[in-house]
Order: structure tokens, then C-alpha cells, then sequence
């Protein structure tokens, strides 16, 4: 699997990425790399093999709806670059 | 005096505390000392408690401390201050154990060489001109150059164990779902454990049922807390079954480790311990598995990291996270998921049935951790597909959620061997056991770096 | 008639009334709260935060697909649904994708040609994100909302008119009171409404090549406005011969029209993959039968029965079906009346038409009035005569063919004489005159 330019791109505008140039040109490079050996998979026969997402393998684990303590507005925000009457501050968006 | 107190175990300290030999106190001041002298040769601690007063633990730097700047080896992280502790943390501070500083790491536990931190590479206390492994590599050196009672590390793919063995100590990576993540930042969510990184086998039992255990916090670690029970093998291996599965003995182990390993092996034998050879066919495709799906759970896990709440922009991750949200996204995007992840998920399934089916002939499964001894540091970093093979052998574990233990079994030239002891899910017990009769039976891990001597400078005219 | 029918799909998001969150134990009573005031590290997404899943969210999601005829999943998984947005905490919601909570349901609704039913293709488990304000060229984000549950219903596309959609939309929000699982206030968003909406040709079996969803609609109103107004265009632009794409559109209420937000080459890639925090769910049949016990009635179950059982009125028993405190209070009131004497149809006129507090005793006011009532067909008439002649402009919107206004007449009438004629006796009397 070769991975081009574009598609580097296009990937790291999906995992909001700010990629140079320089640093597109050597992800296509190391990306094809690691998935010409990820290729191998294709070797291994899985037919009528179920996947496996959690190793754990349990099932309903859950908690009753009894509210807790949160953290104040102060702790919340006190990491927060940007911050204001309480609010995170960003950068305007408006699409959507 | 100073000196001696930083040599002992947790154990042994816990024993000197109880008698009164020295007080907290002194313990601290020694430790800090000691950390004063060596932390700037081999920059294991990215941040150092002087208001520590408790039995000292190394904190691995992904795990988060409460008002302590806890950075996970990242740029973007280096003003963070969690408003929380995270349940191991919590646990430990409730024991008496307070933090004495939080460890060096590579970027989000990303890499196996310690060199991917933001912070620069941490040395190796053995060899200052090589890795300590990684990534929880400020920890094992940590601990290796006597710089904390113990450490925490995390392992996804062998980040407990692989600097333990390159660093000459012990680490235990839990079965998973064994100890609450909460608050150990996130890597690979399906593979990520914390663990301990000790002086002996007997440290890392007691620390591990010091954290193990539900917190309510971690909807994966419901059950299972870890309880010291008597021995089932004391002073031999009467009776114990441990396989050899053939695929960890092939090419790319390098000879002079191999012939470690085996002795290491003989040596269980010579304990009375049936040595059986094992099969675990789907070996070689665990790193390729493992790449596609702890990348993918990566890309996701660090979409949070927007610059917003806290942190700085996403332009500041280093290089191989960088190139881990690429893989990851990449595997999961349309037209790609049911090749890469979906596929890679069910491979998963297959080595995870290798295990069972080998742990019906045995009881333990043993090999190397890693195919090499420390490599010198800047070797490996041109190449991320050289790196990830270097965790060949960890890695199938972890894709299983089956225990891991590495145990300091000889050296080969100059530099730490470790043995890696499997076991069935949630079968700590047994591996831990195991490694602590190895250990009372043989003297390697007895033999410390000589860190002051190695640049022929140093503190020794200080004691 | 146009060449062209509408295809059209409902997607409803509900925000359940749990009392803390969906993944962490925050309030989920943040409504009117200071900004950033009921958050925690999970619901803040900060490092090393993890989900652990609400037990009653869950119960309320499957309440939701019950009452819907869903079948509950014998297996089922949460997902991480993956985008980049300042209020999505995490970077990811986690929702259910490949594996829901509850799957093929049904609902019937009555749109412009009669009954038609709806198949459901889902009711499934979210999150809520956090709130967005825009002020001066920046952007203030409340994580209150964050975390708290919100279930989603999706439909097949089986919708053919605006009716259907109203109806099917003003029904959700009445189980979700009744279920005692939501408000369901859409001005507050507790409800939330998403219509896809594409035109083909008339006979056409095939579903259109395309679709547009018409996104953030906040009222029953500019909904049904926006899908009309959407057909409208799709039919104007393939008469034009213009292909239509795949594309978001939002509704301006000001200009009445919809915009594009978002055309198909900005489309999300959401890279939906197992939620690996969160074990499965695996419901229990018991704990399946357990729930269909507790459920309550449902409103269309309850008004069928009010009229075979009470005898009433197709909209008189939607009235008194339309809320469970509202039903409840008719059939307490109707077992008192059993005791007097008192007819249930009297004692649902009473109530449609005096509208009394739900604390007034309703068959012992009628007993008392009672004494008094006016059984008399010619006393009716001249009743009906008056009533007819005092309220001109009713009587000429009932001929214009707005038949309901009759409601309106026979509570005329009912104030009148104070209550002392029986409803349906005077309603007959009434269309036979204006009729």
C-alpha cells in the first residue's frame, strides 16, 4: 500500500494535523513503509474468526445514577490557554 | 549510610522503617541527594518532589498528580496541571508513598528507546552512551540507578518490561483490566496497563496489590484486585510446567542474549521445572496487528489534545506521534477500516487463542523480552519500522491482555538481560512466584551500575 | 398534481432527563447553570479521563425502543464517533454505530392520505456535546451539556408527507413525557430534529441517488416549514435538469429558506470504531420483560381504549390521552363518577371544556349540576340556534371546512347553560345545522 502526497494530506486534514510540507513528503514515505509490512495481514486467514475489541470480556458494567461532586469553574478552566466569565475561549466558528 | 538506604528494596525499607533503622525523613534526604547527583547525568526525572516525605515513588511522567505538572514526555503538555490524581496515584498516597518525582518517558509512552521525549532521552545507568529502552524509560533507570524505592511505568506493548530488562530491574506489566487506568493518560485505550517497575520480584508483588484492584473509574478493571497469598513454589520449581514457544528463538534474537535466555531457562530446569516447547504460530504478525490497532486507538485518543481546555496546539506533538495519528486515522477512515482495523482485530483474536492453547501445556511461558541488549542511543531513531520490531516479543502479550514479567537474569556485553515470564489472564500470582524463586536462586540481580564511575566523575567524594 | 414525491427520513435526538450524566457522574441538571460549573475531568476530556457507562440512560434508551416495538440488541456496543469541533470535548462523541441498543421498531402516524406506518431503524445510546456562544469573532464554550445522555431515533426513509412528519414528531415528544424519560422541550433542546429529505420521480420504487439533510430545526413549526420549503427547491432544481447532491442544509427563519452548510466533499469521514473504554452490553431477557412491565400505557394504546371502553370521541380521547397527568386525572374522576352516577362522556366534556384543576372532584360538580341538566332536544336547539348566531365567525371558518371550530361551538354552549347540557347530544345538533 503506497500512500501519495494527496492522500497524506487529505488524512492529515481529517486527524487535524498541521503537516509542513517537508514533514508530508516524509510521512508518505515512512507511512508506505509501515503499511507495506501491516500488508502481511493479508497472509493470515481469518474467515469465521470473530474480532476481538476488549480483552477483559465482560459485559454491563455500569454505575447507578447518584450525581457527585464536579470540579469548580476554577479547577475546571485553570489549565485553559484562553478563558473568560467562566467560558473556554476559542478562536471563532461558525460553520455548522 | 545515605548510600545504603537507596540499595534497599521496598520491602527491605518497609522491614528498616518498621524497626526504626533510619526515619522518613533520612530516607527522603538520601534519595534526594542521590537524585541531585545523578538525575542531570541521566535525566530520568523530569520533575523532582524536594516535599517528599513518604516511602519515595517514581512516577512515570503520563501519569497524572494532582496540582503536580505531569507532562506525558509532550511539548504540548509542559504547563499542565491535572486537577485530579489518578487512581494508582491515589492508592499509593493512601499507603504511606508520596511521589518524589514523576519520570522521564518518550512522548504519550511512544517508543522503546526513551528518546521520543520532548525533555531529551533519559540515559541508560549501565552505559551512558545507550538507551535505557522504553518508554517508560526514566522509570527503569530510575530504579535501576536507586534513584526511588520504586517506579511506576505503563506498558502497551512491552514499556514496562523492555527497559526493565535493558535497565537490570524488575517490571510486572498486570493482566489487563487488572489495575484502573484512570488518570494514566491515554495511548492505546484496549492495551494500555500501569505497573511496577521494582528492585526485586517481591516489590513489584506488593506494589501490584497496592494498585490493583476496581475504583469505579474504569469500566475495564471492574473486579480482580491482587492479594498476597502464600507461595505455591518456595525455594524450587517442583512441579511448574513452563513452555518455550519456538517463535521467540528465531532470527533477529541477538546470539549473545539468546545464550542468557537459555541459560536462564536451564536454570529453571536445574529448579525442577519441566521445560516444554510451545507453539505461538501468529507471532509474527503481533507487530503488525499491534501498529494497526494501537495507532488507530492513538489517533483517536489524542484528538482531545485541541489547545482548548489545556495544553498548547496540535503542531507541537513530536515526530512519532505525529506519525501514529496518521497511521491510526488512516486505518479507520472509510474504504480502509475493514482492511486495516477490522482485520487487525480479528489477527488479535488468533494470537490471543495461541496463548490459550499453549497455556493448556503450561503454566508459564518463557523467552526474552527483548532480541538485544541496550543499543546506543541516535541507532534506531532514522528508522520507526526498526524500532517497532525491537518489540517483538512483548508485544503478542499485550494484544492478549496476558501478565508479563521481566526479571534481571545475566548480562551480555556488559549490558542487563532480562527473562520474560507469561502467564494466563490474571494469573500474576503464579509468574511472580516464579520469578522470585529464579531470583533467590541466582546473583545477577544483586549487580549495580557503577554511574558515578563511568564518566570517571562524579559524587564519590561525597559519601 | 406535482410529477415528483418526497422521500423523506426523521432523525430525532432526545436529551433523557437522568440525573447525572451519560458517562460520568456530573449533574446533568446544568439547564440555566454558570458556565463550567458541572464538569469533571471525563466530561472536560482532560488527560486521562475515562466513560463509565449511566445504568439509567441506558434503561431510558430502552424504554424509548420498546415503547417503539424495537427489538432490544442481544449484543451491543458502544463506538467512538471521531471529528474536530470545539465543543466535543474529547475529539470523538461516543455513540453507537455498527451496534445499537435497539434496533427495528415502528411507529404509525396519520399524515395527509390516512394512516401510514414508519419503521424505525434504531434507537441508540449518545452523549451530548458542549455549548457554543459566538461573541465579537470568538467563541465561548460551556462543557455544562457535555456528557449529558441524549438518544437518537433514526427512521427509514418512509415519510411521503409534511403531516406525517409533524405527527410523528409531535408523538415521540408525548411517549417521551410519558415515559417519564425526557421534557422533550424543543426550545430548550431537550428535543432536537434532523429531516433527510430527497424527491423522485412519482413511481419510482428506487430511492433517490442523494439526499439532504436539513440539520438544527428547533420547533415543530420551522421544521415542517423548512421540509416544504426543501421539496419545493429539490423539485424546481430537477426540473431545471440540475443533479442534486449530497449536502447539509440549515433553515433561516428570518429569509424562510434553507442554506447549504455543508456539500458532500466536506462530508465528515467520522472513523467509527469499537469504544474500547466501555465493555459491551448484554441485555438480559429479564431484564427486557423487566422494563416492558414497567412501562406505562402509551398515549395511542390509551385513547383506542378510551373509546371502546368510555365510549368517547376520537378527539376527545386525544385529549384526554394527550399527557399521562391529564389521563390520569379523566380516569380517576371517571371511577368516582361510577359511584354518582356520572358517565364518563359527561365527565370528559366537563373536563375538555371547563378545563378544572386536576385537584377539582369532577363527577361530584357534575352530580351537583346535574340536577338541572338539559335533556330537552327542542331546549337543545334553540341553544344551538343562539350559540349559531352569536358566534358568526366561527360558524363561517366550520363552513370553510375548519371542522374543529365545533369544539369551540359546543364549549359555547356548554357555558351558556353552566355545564348543564350534554355535549355530544349538542355537538350532534350543531353539524346537523351548520351541515
Amino acid at each position: 500500500m503506497r500512500l501519495i502526497g494527496d492522500q497524506v494530506k487529505k488524512v492529515a486534514k481529517l486527524a487535524n494535523l498541521p503537516l509542513s510540507e517537508e514533514e508530508i513528503v516524509k510521512s508518505s514515505e515512512q507511512l508506505s513503509k509501515i503499511l507495506d509490512y501491516v500488508d502481511q495481514l493479508s497472509n493470515v486467514d481469518i474467515k469465521n474468526i470473530e474480532p476481538i475489541f476488549n480483552v477483559v470480556g465482560s459485559s454491563n458494567v455500569m454505575s447507578d445514577d447518584t450525581p457527585r461532586v464536579s470540579l469548580s469553574q476554577d479547577e475546571a478552566l485553570k489549565n485553559a490557554s484562553q478563558k473568560k466569565n467562566g467560558f473556554f475561549i476559542t478562536k471563532g466558528v461558525f460553520e455548522e | 549510610m545515605n548510600d545504603d538506604l537507596t540499595k534497599l528494596t521496598l520491602i527491605g525499607t518497609l522491614e528498616a522503617l518498621e524497626k526504626n533503622e533510619f526515619s522518613k525523613e533520612e530516607l527522603n534526604h538520601a534519595y534526594l541527594g542521590r537524585i541531585k547527583e545523578l538525575n542531570p547525568k541521566l535525566n530520568t526525572f523530569l520533575n523532582v518532589q524536594e516535599s517528599s516525605n513518604g516511602i519515595p515513588a517514581a512516577i512515570k511522567d503520563i501519569i497524572c498528580t494532582q496540582n503536580i505538572v505531569t507532562t506525558a514526555g509532550s511539548k504540548i503538555l509542559s504547563n499542565f496541571l491535572p486537577p485530579y490524581n489518578a487512581t494508582v496515584v491515589e492508592k499509593l498516597l493512601s499507603q504511606g508513598i508520596s511521589v518524589i518525582g514523576k519520570t522521564n518517558l518518550d512522548e504519550f509512552a511512544m517508543g522503546s528507546s526513551g528518546e521520543n521525549s520532548a525533555y531529551g532521552a533519559t540515559k541508560n545507568p549501565w552505559d551512558l552512551e545507550k538507551v535505557p529502552g522504553g518508554s517508560s524509560s526514566g522509570s527503569a533507570a530510575a530504579v535501576a540507578a536507586d534513584l526511588c524505592t520504586f517506579a511506576l511505568g505503563t506498558d502497551t506493548g512491552g514499556s514496562i518490561r523492555q527497559p526493565a530488562s535493558l535497565c537490570g530491574v524488575v517490571g510486572l506489566k498486570p493482566s489487563y483490566g487488572r489495575v484502573s487506568r484512570y488518570g494514566s493518560i491515554a495511548m492505546a485505550s484496549s492495551l494500555d496497563q500501569v505497573g511496577p517497575i521494582t528492585k526485586s520480584v517481591a516489590d513489584a508483588r506488593q506494589v501490584l496489590e497496592w494498585i490493583s484492584g476496581p475504583d469505579g473509574y474504569d469500566s475495564n478493571c471492574v473486579q480482580n484486585g491482587f492479594t498476597i497469598k502464600d507461595l505455591r513454589f518456595k525455594n524450587n520449581l517442583n512441579g511448574l510446567r513452563v513452555g518455550m514457544p519456538k517463535e521467540y528463538f528465531g532470527k533477529g534474537l541477538d546470539s549473545g542474549v539468546e545464550k542468557v535466555i537459555r541459560e536462564a531457562i536451564k536454570k529453571l530446569e536445574d529448579l525442577g521445572a519441566e521445560i516444554i516447547e510451545v507453539s505461538l504460530p501468529h507471532t509474527e504478525y503481533a507487530v503488525a496487528v499491534y501498529y494497526i490497532i494501537m495507532s488507530s486507538e492513538v489517533s483517536s485518543n489524542l484528538a482531545r489534545f485541541d489547545g482548548i481546555r489545556f495544553g498548547s496546539g496540535r503542531e507541537d506533538f513530536g515526530a512519532e506521534a505525529k506519525r501514529r495519528i496518521m497511521l491510526g486515522t488512516f486505518a479507520l477512515s472509510t474504504g480502509y477500516y475493514d482492511d486495516y482495523f477490522a482485520k487487525a482485530a480479528k489477527v488479535r483474536t488468533l494470537i490471543k487463542q495461541d496463548f490459550e492453547e499453549a497455556f493448556e501445556k503450561c503454566d508459564v511461558i518463557v523467552g526474552p523480552v527483548s532480541p538485544t541488549v541496550a543499543w546506543n542511543l541516535g541507532e534506531k531513531t532514522a528508522d520507526p519500522l526498526t524500532m517497532y520490531l525491537s518489540d517483538a516479543y512483548t508485544i503478542p502479550a499485550s494484544l492478549a491482555g496476558i501478565p508479563g514479567l521481566s526479571v534481571p537474569c545475566g548480562f551480555s556485553d556488559g549490558l542487563p538481560v532480562g527473562l520474560q515470564i507469561l502467564g494466563k489472564y490474571m494469573d500474576e500470582e503464579t509468574i511472580l512466584n516464579v520469578g522470585e524463586v529464579y531470583e533467590q536462586n541466582t546473583e545477577c540481580h544483586l549487580r549495580k551500575p557503577n554511574i558515578e564511575g563511568l564518566e570517571g566523575v562524579g559524587g564519590l567524594g561525597n559519601e | 398534481m406535482s410529477k415528483y414525491e418526497p422521500v423523506m427520513g426523521l432523525e430525532v435526538h432526545v436529551e433523557l432527563n437522568t440525573k447525572s450524566k451519560m458517562f460520568c457522574r456530573c449533574s446533568a441538571d446544568y439547564f440555566g447553570e454558570k458556565p463550567n460549573t458541572h464538569t469533571c475531568p471525563v466530561c472536560l476530556g482532560l488527560p486521562g479521563a475515562l466513560p463509565y457507562i449511566n445504568e439509567k440512560a441506558i434503561e431510558g434508551c430502552m424504554k424509548i425502543g420498546l415503547a417503539l416495538g424495537c427489538k432490544v440488541a442481544e449484543v451491543s456496543r458502544f463506538e467512538r464517533k471521531n471529528y474536530f469541533y470545539p465543543d466535543l470535548a474529547k475529539g470523538y462523541q461516543i455513540s453507537q454505530y455498527r451496534w445499537p441498543l435497539c434496533v427495528r421498531g415502528e411507529m404509525e402516524v396519520v399524515g395527509l392520505e390516512g394512516k401510514r406506518r414508519i419503521r424505525i431503524n434504531r434507537a441508540h445510546q449518545e452523549e451530548d456535546t458542549g455549548k457554543l456562544s459566538h461573541i465579537g469573532g470568538v467563541t465561548l464554550i460551556d462543557f455544562n451539556r457535555s456528557g449529558v445522555p441524549l438518544v437518537e431515533i433514526v427512521t427509514e426513509p418512509d415519510f411521503t408527507d409534511t403531516a406525517q412528519v409533524r405527527d410523528y414528531a409531535k408523538k415521540l415528544q408525548q411517549l417521551f413525557r410519558y415515559l417519564g424519560v425526557s421534557n422533550a422541550d424543543m426550545e430548550r433542546g431537550d428535543m432536537r430534529l434532523e429531516a433527510n429529505i430527497s424527491v423522485r420521480p412519482v413511481g419510482q420504487k428506487e430511492l433517490p441517488p442523494y439526499r439532504v439533510e436539513l440539520k438544527n430545526i428547533n420547533s415543530f413549526r420551522f421544521m415542517v416549514a423548512a421540509i416544504e420549503y426543501e421539496i419545493k427547491r429539490q423539485i424546481e432544481a430537477l426540473e431545471r435538469g440540475e443533479k442534486l447532491t449530497q449536502e447539509t442544509r440549515g433553515w433561516n427563519e428570518e429569509k424562510k429558506e434553507t442554506y447549504l452548510q455543508r456539500s458532500k466533499e466536506e462530508a465528515h469521514d467520522y472513523r467509527y470504531f469499537p469504544e474500547p473504554d466501555l465493555p459491551e452490553l448484554r441485555i438480559s431477557e429479564s431484564e427486557i420483560q423487566r422494563i416492558r412491565e414497567s412501562a406505562p400505557e402509551l398515549p395511542w394504546k390509551k385513547e383506542t381504549r378510551f373509546m371502546s371502553e368510555y365510549g368517547l370521541s376520537e378527539s376527545n380521547a386525544k385529549i384526554l390521552s394527550e399527557s399521562k397527568e391529564m389521563a390520569e386525572f379523566f380516569e380517576s374522576s371517571v371511577e368516582d363518577g361510577r359511584k354518582l352516577g356520572v358517565g364518563p362522556r359527561q365527565i370528559a366534556n366537563y373536563i375538555i371544556n371547563q378545563k378544572p384543576d386536576i385537584s377539582v372532584k369532577v363527577a361530584e360538580k357534575i352530580k351537583v349540576m346535574d340536577v338541572g341538566v338539559i335533556g330537552d332536544i327542542g331546549e337543545l336547539g334553540r341553544i344551538a340556534e343562539e350559540v349559531i348566531s352569536e358566534n358568526p365567525d366561527l360558524v363561517e371558518s366550520y363552513k370553510k371546512g375548519k371542522v374543529t371550530v365545533i369544539q369551540a361551538l359546543v364549549g359555547a354552549a356548554m357555558r351558556k347553560t353552566g355545564g348543564k347540557v350534554d355535549a355530544g347530544k349538542v355537538r350532534e345538533i350543531l353539524e346537523g345545522k351548520l351541515g
